[in-house]
């Protein structure tokens, strides 16, 4: 049983525990020992959030250590910048193509990072990046909240969980009206994340290689 | 019952392991990292549960409920225990009828705090015992062992997590059933042990420290304290989520991990310790256990490499056991840091919120608040001091707004403006408050204000909810912590009724109101109070027609920015409003100060769900 240690990140109100609670719940239905925490602050909307999922045989720390994360999620870009320096060399990052700017940015008292410079951060980490259209994806789904589940099925190209308790853990954990919705959220959200990759990997020579199974949907849990 | 398997938090495994140790009164009042135990015990229909005023109340309704015979557990964070100090040291002293449990959860790290305080030390004061579980697993089960020590040795027993440990997740194993000791519910009458009157109390104090030398008996042979053998070159002795860590960090050296805390195992810790060739301590915050175990004689490092301040993590162990020469067959990693200039993203008051309209208010009236284009312009005299308080609102404090002073902990905005406005100060002082946390401790205080004639307004920002723990009920909500309907307690009528005659009840949605209210405070002498009054826009139903920022009208003033709304944003020069993001109707403070007219509803197009 492979370890797993993922990091799950973005805006207050963008569904990052959610996601993460669900990884967990997919990983316990498929035999793994489970840590999962989430460092938010005060408020209810718009902080910086971030969860810390383990997957393993047994775990100890709930907290991955600096430099030991597996495959980095990310909801935002300067969230995906921030935590960068939690992954190793190796790991993959999924990062949503989509600024959400801090209210110091609106007020003109900082600078959002351009595109280079988040990309830039990143490398020092892994070359393994992968940015995903997300939230436009998203929008033109129909309903923005799905975003989450949407990353989720990129996420899960990675990780060998089967795909069907992936969308039962789904059903179950979204409001009841919109599982479908979801479903064909995750749907779509894997199918991006192979486009993504096979293009990626056609175009860019060590980009790293995942599990060509985990990429066709396979699984081997 | 079948074998049940669940991913459950520390506070959920708790509230489910108390329950199924026959826990028949709950209370609380929401304190992060704390609050979902009582919202997850809550949900057992075959208990009862509330939410009380404040943290003093709870424990009291956990001891009366003692008294009367059945088990009874109260959670709080751990400001809430200094609260509740005195009922809880009070609880020691009489000791209990059935068993009583007090949780409070630690927040290393001050994640949502106004203070880092190491709670074990109300251990020492109260003189009652204390168990810490390291995960979901533990903290399930040990709620089993907390309510048998509480009634075997007469005491209430303190339960420690910290946030770490409340909010993540892991699996926890259940195979036991509820069950509820079988005993006749009614108070025994008992005065020697239950009238603290100083000659009743003199026979209690003795009891209490045979108490205490009964429990350090008991500690010995606990099964929540274990040895862990592994390579004797190192013995750990560790507890709580620090044990986590420290076992990730040295997986192969011998560990004494103590799930009961105090009073001590001296004899277990004697043995293990000459059993090793060094002893160290790991544990987060103060050192609790260090001082404790050299105190007996036992040399031992604890602080010298793991540090007193702030939330530990494998990391901060790794490091310190490195420098101590205690970690070298592994070379450190090159470890990248944190990219250092990066914006940071504080939290926020959210899209709709009704505090923004009334900080935007002062902030302006103040002269607190200045457009960019008018920064490095001389700032004006402030002319009011902004007592504040705890809650979503303490975030008016920052930028833009800039709105608040002070801010020390529950209740404290309304005495500390009292105490500002007798020093003589020059300014106007306004304390500022919410609806849950003026009902927690602010009342007090404006009694006070009323009898000795405070010369001071009051703000109650009102917004039917204890927001920032995630919208718990409270005693204005008319709804109880199990969903039952309630009598609400009126906020007007309480200020009137303690005898404040200058009331006035304005709409947190209208600015005008808002600045003739606080004016009309402001410029007459005496105790005033307002109440800004709009429901939180997170629990508000989203309403239609976000507002939309017309181009051509809009000069780029960027007044519409000091209110801090998220969802008004801005891209180099232009100036929009998310719609995405807009509450729409429901608020509309944007339109309200906009000096062009530029801000309008967005006519016929429905805000996505």
């Amino acid at each position: 049983m492979k370890k797993f240690d993922l990091l799950v990140t973005g805006v207050g109100g963008q569904g990052v525990i959610l996601a993460s609670n669900i990884i967990g719940e997919v990983a316990l239905a498929a035999g793994y020992d489970v840590k999962k925490t989430d460092t938010l602050g005060m408020a209810q909307r718009g902080g910086s959030v971030v969860s810390h999922v383990r997957l393993g045989r047994g775990v100890y720390s709930p907290l991955i250590k600096a430099g030991e994360v597996d495959i980095m999620l990310a909801f935002e870009k300067l969230e995906a910048a921030r935590w960068s320096h939690y992954l190793h060399p190796g790991a993959v990052a999924v990062v949503n193509n989509y600024a959400q700017f801090p209210l110091s940015v609106n007020l003109g008292d900082e600078t959002y990072p351009g595109d280079d410079e988040i990309v830039n951060i990143l490398k020092r980490s892994t070359k393994r990046i992968y940015l995903i259209d997300a939230t436009s994806r998203v929008e033109a789904l129909g309903n923005l909240r799905t975003l989450n589940v949407f990353l989720l099925g990129c996420a899960s190209v990675f990780l060998p969980l089967k795909i069907r308790v992936w969308q039962d853990i789904i059903s179950q954990r979204v409001p009841p009206g919109v599982q479908k919705l979801n479903i064909t959220a995750f749907n779509r959200g894997r199918k991006e994340m192979r486009r993504v990759y096979l293009r990626q990997s056609a175009t860019e020579h060590g980009a790293g290689v995942v599990d060509t199974e985990d990429v066709r949907g396979g699984s081997r849990a | 019952m079948a074998e049940m398997i669940k991913l459950l938090s520390g506070n959920e495994a708790l509230a489910l392991g108390a329950y199924h140790a026959g826990v028949e009164v709950a209370a609380a009042y929401p304190g992060t990292p704390s609050t979902e135990i009582l919202e997850s015990i809550a949900r057992f229909d075959d208990i009862y549960a509330e939410w009380s005023t404040n943290e003093k109340v709870a424990m009291e309704v956990a001891l009366g409920a003692s008294y009367a015979g059945v088990r009874a557990l109260v959670s709080m964070k751990h400001v809430g225990l200094n609260v509740a100090s005195d009922p809880f040291i009070a609880a020691s002293t009489t000791g209990v009828g059935a068993g009583m449990v007090v949780v409070t959860a630690d927040d290393p790290g001050m994640h949502s705090s106004q203070n880092e305080q190491d709670s074990r030390h109300y251990a020492r004061l109260a003189k009652v015992p204390v168990l810490e579980p390291g995960d979901s697993q533990e903290a399930y089960e040990l709620m089993a062992h907390a309510f048998d020590i509480s009634e075997k040795f007469d005491t209430p027993v303190l339960v420690r997590l910290t946030t770490r440990l409340s909010h993540s997740k892991s699996v926890v194993k259940t195979d036991r059933e509820r069950v509820v000791p079988d005993r006749t519910v009614g108070f025994q009458r008992d005065v020697a042990k239950r009238v603290m009157v100083p000659a009743y109390a003199r026979l209690r104090h003795p009891a209490v420290e045979e108490r205490l030398l009964k429990l350090a008996t008991f500690a010995e042979t606990m099964p929540l304290n274990q040895v862990l053998w592994g390579d004797r070159g190192l013995g750990v002795i560790s507890s709580s989520v620090a044990y986590q860590y420290a076992r990730e960090v040295l997986p192969r050296v011998s560990f004494l991990k103590l799930g009961m805390v105090y009073p001590l195992p001296e004899n277990l810790i004697r043995y293990f310790a000459v059993q090793v060739d060094r002893l160290v301590v790991i544990e987060e915050l103060d050192p609790f256990l260090e001082e404790s175990i050299r105190a007996m004689g036992i040399s031992v490092m604890g602080k010298e490499f793991i540090p007193r301040v702030g939330e530990l993590n494998p990391d901060i162990i790794e490091d310190g056991l490195r420098r101590i020469g205690l970690l070298n067959e592994a070379v450190a990693p090159p470890g990248l840091k944190i990219t250092p200039g990066l914006p940071k993203r504080p939290p926020l008051l959210c899209p709709g919120c009704p505090h923004a309209g009334f900080f935007f208010v002062i902030s302006r009236l103040g002269k607190r608040s200045r457009t960019p284009k008018s920064r490095g312009k001389t700032a004006g005299e402030t002319g009011l001091v902004i007592t504040g308080d705890i809650g979503c609102y303490t975030l008016g404090a920052y930028p833009p707004l800039n709105a608040m002073d002070t801010c020390a902990c529950m209740g404290a905005s309304i005495g500390q403006a009292l105490g500002m406005a007798k020093a003589g100060t020059s300014q106007r002082v306004v304390a500022v408050i919410g609806d849950s946390t003026f009902l927690h401790s602010g009342i007090t205080p404006l009694v006070d204000a009323v009898y000795n004639g405070g010369n001071m307004t009051v703000v109650i920002l009102d917004n039917g909810t204890t927001a920032m723990t995630g919208h718990q009920h409270h005693p204005g909500t008319g709804v109880s912590a199990q969903g039952k309907e309630a009598r609400a307690v009126k906020l007007e009528d309480i200020v009137r009724g303690v005898g404040v005659d200058d009331v006035r009840v304005v709409s947190a949605f209208n600015i005008r109101d808002i600045r003739n209210a606080l004016r009309s405070s402001l410029d007459s002498p005496g105790l005033s109070v307002i109440i800004v009054r709009g429901p939180c826009a997170v629990r508000a139903p989203k309403q239609a027609r976000p507002r939309v920022i017309n181009a051509e009208k809009c000069n780029q003033c960027q007044l519409c920015l000091l209110i801090g709304c998220p969802a008004i944003r801005r891209e180099g020069e232009r100036i929009y409003i998310d719609p995405a993001s807009c509450v729409g109707d429901a608020c509309g403070l944007c339109e309200q100060v906009c000096p062009q007219q530029a801000i309008a509803p967005q006519s016929g197009v429905a805000v996505p769900a």
